[in-house]
């Protein structure tokens, strides 16, 4: 660099001194004074921002700020007035009964709403993201109900589950026919038979009437002599279009003869109270309930 | 910064009282000797912003705008009235809309998304009215700029409207020109202090009623009002309180005619919608020229003969409020305000002369002049014609669209997982979200079908009798049902293709009137 100052011909103005592209020259002209002045207070700004929030990071942790400003504590203040928000119709959710929160139309739908996202954390890993369930795992959005379809029974089952370790779980016990021998392999195929002959499937005749003397000694108990099943006893109906393992012979063999039973997990203790009715009402409002 | 930087306003000269003890800029009077008779106040100024005499990176040259005195400043006056008017009353008028509507007839809405304007209601997904609006506002900018200039700026922008407030209060409590000079030259004392202070108060007063107006017209006014007095009015109207009053006492009262020439991009812009028929404000060189003071012949008149009619009064000058004179032609600075039109006339008319030295001409009618024929004023050109052209268009778009608005619209969204849903009688049922909304301003019952889908049965989630797909919404409200269509087995196997191409029909009970959505029913593919 050299101390000569450039000066530029047309302006009089001094230049920065470098030179592009052989005759291209910058004049070296002032900052505008408003910009400055913004600079400057841009820069107390910042000083005056390092004493009164959380700034520098030290060796221990970071300065904190004379304000004691904490993102922490503003989300903690958010949660605690969205819920103080949402109080009254919390309270009026956990303590009404399901009946009557469904006849409110602002009830049923703040229910409706804290259902679908609880049903998306908690319930699509199995039942898939639409509740159209997927096979071993029973769609939600239709009108056939293993336990039954009121928003008391669908509570009930959210509460304690099927077959979970809950005290309260719903239980029932489909046999392994065919593995602990109860069944032979040809007497299996007979009653597979006679389900589908109930259920409208054309099959072949005779098997389906010997089927039919089988179910009516080992089946009928639990399924009910006409094959329509007891949801208190969490016995499928046999005579619908609706079948949880699938609707081919081959599958109802296999059902015969290694027994199913589904298990559900309990949801009370996992989930708060609110929330559980929350989800009865958003099951029960997919289309399915009764 | 207001107070020094006198040095570019032309030589300093003594004051017409004999005073020597400023150096000060003090408007000289003419010599009175030099025209007995005939006694007109020649101001011994520059512009100062002359194009010429202007610097990159300048400070800012105070101008002490004289208060002019004729038919444009009535003009101004009265559409500084009427703007003015209109922007700080218009949320105080108001509307009855009924018992579940706000009742101010000018009100954004922003809580509850809904747009009132008088008689009309916008909801926000209808936003491309007020688009339209602009796009035709913008037009009637161009026509307007086409046919006379800048009078929008000149007399209507809301800088200039609120800069010539500002202006105004301060010749109220500093006096006109000359003596705001002088106050600005005086050391600081008492007197100074209080006038200085009491401009700036009031500039902030009126500044805090620009704010406050703005705030009125997002939330109903008397209740606001109420809430702003006692402290408990929301934060954001707080804040843009105080930014609007920040704006307003900063661009009005302090940057001013800054705003104009260094901010704004309009008079960049401009330039491309006037051309030699346009109508500006200008100085009519053929007769000014060559300019001079007055000076008496030996029969006592003036003599006229070889020179011009502008005696270099400078009166153009110390009227205009960006600081040029109008006499070095048309320049980006000039605003068209035409106070100097106003000045130079008083000042023919004293001296005898016919007025309209400076006035609205055409640039074609002046040249004209110069090579002495005569050029009428063309408003209708090609230009203007193509501005009013697009500015029908639109407006004829604009209210096509209006009269076709509808006042129930629907939007159908079907459940996409899963697609259908068996039931067990081998029923299949599609399952829908459907959005009715009642724009017209009182409660409506709707009845939901669906045309060709024969056996369809349909269902309202929550409805008291499930067999009727009936939803009642509330006035100027958006309902959102879920509707369940379920189609019998023998029906849906007769079925061969899907998707069934189906139409919902949302039929307003007591008007009969009907929106049909088209929607597709999903079934099962066939059973090979």
């Amino acid at each position: 660099m050299t101390d000569a100052r450039d000066i530029d011909q047309v302006t009089g103005a001094e230049t920065t001194g470098h030179v592009w592209d052989d005759d291209i020259k910058e004049l070296n002209k002032p900052l505008p004074r408003w910009w400055l002045l913004t600079f400057y207070v841009c820069i107390l700004w910042a000083i005056g921002y390092w004493i009164a929030y959380p700034a520098w990071p030290t060796l221990a942790g970071y300065t904190k700020g004379v304000l004691g400003y904490s993102q922490r504590d503003v989300v903690a203040r958010e949660v605690a007035a969205a819920n103080q928000a949402q109080g009254s119709l919390r309270e009026q959710i956990a303590a009404l009964p399901l009946t009557d929160i469904l006849k409110s139309p602002d009830l049923a739908r703040f229910a409706d709403a804290a259902g679908r996202a609880a049903f998306a954390e908690n319930c699509a890993p199995c039942h898939g993201r639409g509740a159209q369930g997927a096979p071993g795992y029973p769609n939600l959005r239709d009108d056939d109900w293993l336990w039954g379809g009121k928003a008391e029974d669908i509570l009930q089952t959210i509460r304690f589950g099927i077959r979970s370790d809950h005290k309260q779980a719903r239980a029932s016990q489909m046999p392994r026919y065919g593995l602990d021998k109860l069944l032979d392999e040809k007497q299996i195929l007979d009653v597979a038979e006679y389900v589908l002959s109930i259920s409208g499937g054309t099959m072949a005749k005779e098997p389906a009437a010997r089927g039919a003397i089988i179910f009516k000694e080992q089946c009928a108990a639990c399924h009910g002599n006409d094959g329509r099943g007891k949801p208190e006893q969490g016995a499928p109906n046999l005579t619908d279009q609706i079948w949880l393992y699938g609707s081919n012979i081959d599958a109802i063999v296999t059902s015969i003869r290694t027994g199913r039973g589904g298990v559900m997990p309990a949801w009370e203790g996992r989930l708060d109270p609110v929330t559980i009715k929350a989800l009865a009402i958003y099951v029960h409002s997919l289309g399915g309930g009764q | 910064m207001c107070c020094g930087g006198m040095n570019a306003i032309g030589p300093p000269a003594m004051a017409a009282e004999g005073s020597n003890i400023v150096a000060t800029v003090l408007d000289r009077r003419s010599d009175p000797k030099a025209s007995p008779g005939v006694e007109i106040a020649r101001h011994d100024v520059e512009a100062v912003n002359r194009k010429v005499d202007r610097e990159f990176y300048a400070k800012r040259q105070p101008i002490y705008p004289k208060r002019a005195h004729g038919k444009f400043r009535i003009v101004k006056w009265v559409v500084m009235a009427a703007t003015l008017a209109i922007y700080y009353a218009l949320p105080w008028l108001r509307w009855s809309r009924g018992p579940d509507l706000p009742d101010q007839a000018v009100l954004l809405d922003m809580v509850n998304n809904r747009f009132f304007f008088l008689f009309l209601e916008i909801w926000p997904q209808e936003f491309y009215y007020v688009t339209g609006l602009l796009v035709l506002a913008a037009l009637a900018l161009f026509l307007a700029t086409a046919l006379a200039g800048r009078v929008w700026c000149g007399y209507a922008c809301p800088q200039t409207v609120w800069t010539d407030l500002m202006i105004a209060i301060e010749r109220f409590w500093q006096g006109d020109r000359n003596a705001r000079i002088r106050l600005d030259n005086e050391p600081w004392g008492a007197v100074k202090i209080v006038k200085k202070g009491m401009t700036h108060v009031s500039w902030l007063v009126v500044g805090l009623l620009t704010g406050g107006a703005l705030v009125f017209y997002f939330r109903d006014a008397p209740t606001l009002a109420r809430e702003l007095m006692s402290g408990t009015a929301p934060t954001i109207a707080y804040l843009f309180l105080g930014i609007f009053a920040a704006t307003t006492y900063l661009l009005g009262g302090i940057a001013r005619e800054q705003v104009c020439i260094y901010m704004c991009p309009w008079p960049r812009i401009q330039g491309a919608m006037t051309d030699s028929h346009t109508l500006l404000v200008g100085y009519k060189r053929e007769r000014g020229e060559p300019r001079g003071s007055v000076r008496k012949g030996a029969d006592g008149q003036i003599d006229w003969s070889n020179r011009g009619d502008c005696i270099d009064c400078k009166a153009c000058v110390v009227v205009c409020p960006t600081g040029i004179d109008i006499r070095d032609g048309s320049q980006l600075e000039c605003i068209q305000c035409a106070l100097c039109v106003d000045a130079c006339n008083d000042i023919m008319e004293r001296i005898g002369r016919p007025r309209e030295l400076i006035g609205y001409d055409t640039v074609a009618r002046t040249d004209a002049v110069g090579r002495g024929q005569h050029e009428p004023f063309r408003p209708i050109r090609a230009r203007t014609l193509l501005y009013a052209g697009l500015f029908g268009f639109v407006a004829t778009i604009m209210l096509v669209a209006w009269s076709n608005r509808t006042l129930l619209d629907v939007n159908v969204l079907p459940d996409r997982v899963p697609p259908y849903v068996m039931l067990s009688d081998g029923s299949v049922r599609n399952s829908y979200t459907v959005k009715i909304l009642n724009k017209l301003q009182e409660r409506r019952t709707f009845h939901i079908s669906v045309r060709d889908l024969p056996g369809a049965h349909l269902s309202v989630l929550g409805a008291t009798d499930a067999a009727m797909a009936e939803v009642a919404v509330a006035t100027d409200e958006l309902r959102e049902v879920r509707l369940f269509v379920t189609l019998p087995p023998r029906e849906s196997r007769a079925l061969t293709a899907a998707p069934q191409n189906v139409t919902l029909v949302v039929t307003d009970q007591s008007s009969g009137r009907q929106s049909a959505r088209h929607i597709v029913f999903l079934i099962p593919a066939p059973k090979p």
